[in-house]
């Protein structure tokens, strides 16, 4: 385990597409004790190798995918269903707890992942000028995001903003009288948004090890132009920069879209107060595993499925007019 | 080509962070990692505070310890604590298991092995990656619950056997791909077959990433709520988070103390191998950017 030097982090595959065809068909002696040449043996080795994730990828992702989809169009529940074409999605169209849902994961994801991406950027460009003690700091930074999606931290996010809470005892000693922030319609939703930002820490490592690509020669080509650190900051650290953070607002917005956990153990399962933290995902969830109600739980999903994929396909539409792809990468 | 895992050279290139400016950077930094962490470590001291000292005290030292949260906490819930431990235990040691072996030996073959529709089904595990659970979890619940499996571990463990964490795919696939082709045409010449290359040449060689992938495997698995919530119901089959939220919803709002506690508890391991084997998360990060 001590080979650190072969653990190369590689991020230049990271756009990968499939992998490189090997170079020239290597040459295996084949003492040709089976029958067929290397080629098929080669490929049933590979069938072999691929067998279990083959059948994974059938019986758990794309098989389960169609039968969501063919569920979504009957009112199936526990056994039981019938094919009733579109109804599950016109009854979206007649359904305000949905409308909320959206609106609920909405402004969930579009106000916490810029948040989010801000402090993680932010962080990462003062822990990049090496300072010392800087893994230490990264470290307690990286923290918080691991443990972020526990029932645990969840658990102490209801304690802190509550009514009695962290938060209102620090506030009671600037003399301010603090709500029941969970308990409250109005910014029940603010404290998950807290609860994401806090958990900035896995973006922000992208980020520095995006900082770590940028070369140096080009920071003292701007300085010898005469850029001052501001300078050259927005013109050589930005521009080369907007690659991870692209990479980092798609996969963010991917996936809190899909957050659920915090959201149900803040609010005892039920989405509230007032359904103010009833995210797509607990609405999924009420519908298909609590009212059994699976058809259209089933095309609930395929709403969500389709948001997510509109927003990054959007993004990456949009990334055209701001991401820089030079020669850094 | 280990640019980005060498340690950070000192270097000047944004202007050197002397005197006054390293001080207020280190001050700035410091009031930060103290925001960030501080919630994290008031928790830890209100386990071992009596509840009124809980809602009035945001300090960190408790002024008198209250040791009965733990056993309390211990002993609350219909089973001891350590069932549910076990539970996760038991949930975390097969899906580990299950990551290694599947995940390794399809990254073997989309690394090394060539065979029709490689670069499609490479991008179909991409694909995979990216799928919310959402959407197929009905589909699996209703499968699974067909098989006879709901309150079962099976419904956990069996699809990690199946290479389902794509991600972990695709984190060996990028590690097997630095490694150099010529020791797999050396096992071949000296008489190794595929089986025999992947045993004793390429698995050995990916120690760093089989570590990742069982530390990132740990942590997700012993965090994982929804998919134990959907399919553990049982009272004797609750795992660590499951139990949690049991104890929160009867009798925690009530008893912050033991909540905390063991809540203390739940969080342990995760701290534990974060110590440890931080140099492998953060790699992980850094090469695939999935936290």
């Amino acid at each position: 385990m001590t080979d650190n030097d072969v653990a190369v982090v590689r991020p230049k595959q990271r756009s990968s597409g499939p992998p490189p065809e090997p170079a020239a068909p290597a040459k295996r002696p084949a003492p040709n004790r089976g029958r067929g040449t290397i080629r098929t043996r080669e490929r049933w080795a590979a069938l072999s190798f691929m067998s279990p994730w083959i059948l994974g990828l059938l019986a758990i992702t794309i098989g389960p995918m169609v039968a969501s989809f063919y569920l979504s169009f009957t009112d199936y529940s526990l056994g039981y269903g019938e094919w009733v074409g579109g109804e599950n999605y016109a009854r979206m169209l007649e359904d305000p707890r949905l409308a909320n849902a959206i609106k609920v994961t909405a402004v969930y994801t579009f106000v916490s992942v810029p948040l989010q991406l801000g402090a993680a950027l932010l962080l990462a460009i003062v822990l990049d000028r090496g300072l010392r003690g800087m893994s230490f700091y990264r470290s307690v930074f990286y923290l918080p995001s691991l443990l972020g999606g526990s029932v645990a931290i969840a658990i102490m996010w209801r304690q802190i903003f509550g009514t009695e809470g962290l938060v209102n005892q620090v506030l009671a000693i600037f003399g301010i009288q603090g709500e029941g922030w969970v308990s409250h319609p109005d910014y029940a939703l603010g404290t998950l948004i807290v609860l994401h930002v806090w958990t900035f820490g896995s973006p922000m490592i992208i980020f520095l090890a995006g900082l770590r690509q940028i070369p140096a020669m080009y920071y003292e080509a701007a300085k010898v132009d005469g850029a001052g650190p501001l300078r050259r900051f927005w013109s050589v650290t930005i521009p080369l920069l907007t690659p991870i953070i692209f990479f980092n607002l798609v996969l963010q917005i991917i996936n809190s879209f899909q957050s659920f956990t915090q959201a149900f153990i803040i609010s005892s399962g039920k989405g509230g107060p007032a359904d103010s933290t009833m995210f797509l995902t607990l609405y999924l969830y009420d519908q298909g595993f609590t009212q059994f109600d699976m058809g259209y739980a089933s095309a609930i999903a395929w709403l969500l499925l389709a948001i997510i994929a509109i927003f990054t396909a959007l993004n990456f539409l949009m990334s055209k007019f701001w991401v820089f792809y030079g020669d850094n990468d | 080509m280990t640019e980005t895992t060498a340690p950070a050279p000192t270097r000047d290139r944004r202007g050197p962070a002397t005197g006054l400016r390293r001080f207020v950077f280190h001050l700035l930094l410091t009031v930060a990692a103290m925001v960030m962490i501080y919630p994290l470590l008031w928790m830890l001291s209100a386990s071992f505070k009596p509840l009124d000292e809980i809602f009035t005290d945001p300090g960190l030292f408790p002024n008198t310890w209250e040791w009965s949260n733990y056993a309390e906490g211990w002993t609350a819930l219909p089973h001891p604590f350590e069932t549910y431990i076990w539970n996760s235990m038991v949930i975390v040691a097969g899906s580990i298991v299950g990551n290694l072996v599947s995940c390794s030996m399809a990254a073997y073959a989309f690394a090394r092995l060539r065979f029709p529709l490689r670069g499609m089904l490479f991008a179909v595990m991409l694909g995979t990656i990216m799928l919310p659970i959402h959407v197929v979890i009905i589909p699996q619940y209703i499968l699974f619950n067909n098989l006879g499996w709901v309150d079962t571990f099976w419904p956990l463990i069996v699809p990690k056997l199946l290479a389902t964490d794509a991600f972990f795919v695709f984190l060996m696939v990028q590690f097997i791909r630095g490694l150099p082709r010529e020791l797999d045409e050396a096992a071949s010449i000296d008489g190794c077959g595929y089986w025999g290359t992947y045993l004793r040449i390429i698995m050995p060689l990916c120690m760093p990433a089989l570590a990742t992938t069982a530390i990132f495997t740990f942590i997700w698995t012993w965090n994982d709520f929804y998919s134990q919530l959907i399919y553990l119901r049982d009272v004797d089959l609750q795992t660590v988070p499951l139990a949690l939220r049991l104890f929160m919803d009867s009798t925690g709002t009530t008893n912050w103390g033991a909540l905390f506690a063991m809540s203390i508890v739940a969080l342990g391991p995760i701290f534990g191998f974060f110590l440890a084997g931080q140099r492998y998360l953060v790699r992980g990060i850094a090469t695939t950017g999935i936290k």
